[in-house]
């Protein structure tokens, strides 16, 4: 009941074609993310599918129904804002109510929907309030109550956590996730942040310039990058690029190591270089290392309790293993 | 030491602000003052402030010489439902406006402004033919949709800003919540932007209750409003200036006192956007 397909689909804003021909098809009761940097075009793919902009060209089908014509309202998508979007004039109980309202739903059923969304999101006790009155959380919560009421065939998240501190995103990700593991309905959830992508997506699309790079599970995306762009954009730190002579010797044009695949130790190891600056996280400690001959700066994720101090020459060893080799187009090679 | 400064601006200012407020209501209070004058009196050289004979004869006669109540009615009529034709034209067009615009939006609303600076008087001759035509010269519906043509570019404008400050995506929300079109400007829209439709009902009716020039020029009898009424106490040589302040009063009443009850409102909305 919410498998989305787009076919050969694009959108040009005058002479601009933000998004180039594209095929893409999420499967029912998935949690596909896409993600990638500011401009990329995610948030006018999720609109394209949500039916606030109109394609250029192509089609979309839902649940095997070319819905291409069909207006916003009569997709059976509910989708939550950035902004969350709340009607700030009607209470957080009209909030909810309101797509129920406009489905002219009797009012006795209205009541049992919006009782149980508040329960489900923990808002009883805030029904009779309004929005202005709620914290960031709360309302984002009241927002995806408005989703949740009307049963939809798919959620879409238009970077519904990005207005909130550190901490409370944290949260409010378990908790869309777990709310995708109770109703089992497809969610298509946009993001630049690869920390969500990673955590919550069962399928990760990675888009640039409104070209999708990659699509796969996130260790998938993880474990075997496309090309260097999806290479460097999942994982945090960044992956290491190295070019030249070292990268021949594996017989690529550049060679990708992961900082958490690179030892790094006092007495000896493949590669030489100078400690520069430290960040220092408690559980993990990230040394960038100097003057390797390799690249500018190599990042190198070290257990907390590793110790180097600014100036210390160091050596470092990575794992032969997951070494990820591109050729000079930036695709992956093996 | 900088609090002292600061009391002493204030101060200042306040005086200030009371000085230019007196002088833009000094020619009401004149007038106000004059109706209660004799004849005599009202042209006394030099002009009596406050010392004269109150009387209320002016009153009598213009009440006694000409049915205030029509023309009364037939401004309520005029300023009232040009005012509310004009909102309701005004919101579907502010709206598309401000959440849809296109290429040329910003040019339609300066264009739409710029006839406001073409002088009215340019246009009479046209108009007062095609009404002639038409048979609806001193009709009160033919001036309810000439004022509102008139004053429709500031409705228009007035409007596209209060919803410029409305989120487009509490709006797309509405569209993805099952809104049609109709609902989303009658439970979402129009709710949202109360307070701004509000001042600029306020500021059109004050507006076209005071039109003069059209309302002068294309009524004479049946459709005439408060400003024919002051008009017909005018005359050349001057005379009659009790009456005519009399007159001036009764007309103006209205309009004084539902200014200064809605001022809140009216400040409000004339500030909407500038100040936040």
């Amino acid at each position: 009941m919410g498998q989305i397909q787009l076919n050969q689909v694009t959108k040009s804003f005058g002479d601009v074609q933000v998004i180039p021909p594209l095929d893409l098809t999420i499967e029912d009761g998935e949690f596909a993310v896409f993600v990638g940097p500011s401009g990329c075009g995610k948030s006018t793919l999720l609109r394209l599918i949500a039916g606030l902009e109109d394609f250029t060209t192509g089609h979309i089908e839902i649940d095997g129904k070319d819905a291409t014509a069909v207006p916003p309202a009569k997709r059976g998508l509910a989708m939550v804002f950035q902004s969350y979007a709340l009607y700030p004039h009607m209470t957080v109980r009209k909030n909810i109510a309101f797509p129920l309202r406009m489905a002219k739903m009797d009012q006795a059923e209205i009541d049992r929907r919006v009782e149980n969304a508040a329960s489900i999101l923990n808002l009883s006790d805030y029904l009779d309030r309004r929005p202005g009155q709620l914290s960031g959380g709360q309302r984002q919560r009241v927002a995806i109550g408005r989703a949740i009421v009307r049963e939809p065939a798919a959620f879409l998240f238009d970077e519904p956590l990005s207005n909130l501190d550190a901490a409370l995103r944290v949260g409010m990700r378990m908790e869309i996730s777990e709310l995708h593991k109770k109703l089992a309905t497809t969610m298509i959830y946009v993001t630049h942040d690869q920390v969500e992508a990673m955590t919550m997506a069962d399928k990760i699309v990675v888009l640039r310039a409104g070209h999708i790079e990659q699509v796969g599970s996130p260790l998938e995306l993880y474990r075997t990058p496309r090309n260097l762009f999806v290479a460097g954009f999942i994982g945090s730190p960044k992956m290491n690029f190295i070019e030249g002579a070292e990268a021949a010797k594996h017989d690529a044009h550049t060679i990708g190591v992961r900082p958490e695949h690179i030892s790094v130790s006092a007495e000896g190891g493949e590669w030489k270089g100078v400690v520069g600056l430290s960040e220092h996280l408690g559980s993990d400690t990230f040394f960038h290392i100097h003057e390797t001959g390799l690249a500018e700066t190599i990042t190198v994720r070290a257990d907390g309790e590793v110790a180097f101090r600014s100036g210390d020459t160091v050596y470092l060893n990575p794992r032969a293993d997951v070494i990820h080799r591109f050729d000079a187009n930036g695709l992956r090679i093996g | 030491m900088a609090r002292a400064v600061t009391t002493q601006r204030k101060t200042l200012n306040t005086i200030l602000a009371w000085a230019v407020g007196l002088l833009i209501f000094f020619p009401i209070l004149w007038t106000i003052l004059t109706s209660f004058k004799t004849e005599a009196q009202a042209i006394a050289s030099p002009p009596i402030f406050l010392n004269f004979d109150w009387t209320l004869e002016n009153y009598a006669v213009v009440q006694e010489r000409s049915d205030y109540m029509r023309f009364l009615w037939n401004s309520l009529i005029i300023a009232g439902g040009s005012t509310v034709l004009g909102i309701i034209i005004a919101v579907p067009a502010a709206w598309s406006m401000a959440f849809v615009p296109s290429k040329r939006t910003k040019d339609i609303l300066l264009w739409m402004l710029s006839t406001k600076m073409l002088p009215a008087v340019g246009v009479l001759y046209p108009i007062y033919l095609i009404c002639i035509e038409l048979g609806v010269l001193d009709n009160r519906a033919a001036l309810v949709v000439i004022l509102m043509l008139i004053n429709l570019p500031i409705i228009v404008w007035m409007l596209y800003t209060y919803f410029r400050e409305i989120p487009g995506e509490i709006l797309e929300a509405a569209r993805m919540d099952g809104a049609t079109l109709k609902e989303e400007l009658l439970y979402i829209l129009t709710p949202m932007a109360v307070p701004g439709i509000a001042s600029t009902l306020l500021l059109n009716f004050i507006l076209a209750w005071n039109e003069a020039f059209w309302t002068l020029n294309l009524t004479a009898v049946d459709a005439a409003p408060l400003t024919a009424f002051i008009a017909s106490y005018s005359s050349p040589e001057g005379l009659f200036f009790a009456k005519l302040s009399a007159a001036s009063t009764m007309a103006i009443a209205p309009i004084l006192i539902l200014g200064w009850f809605s001022q809140k409102q009216l400040v409000r909305g004339l500030t909407f956007g500038a100040v936040k």
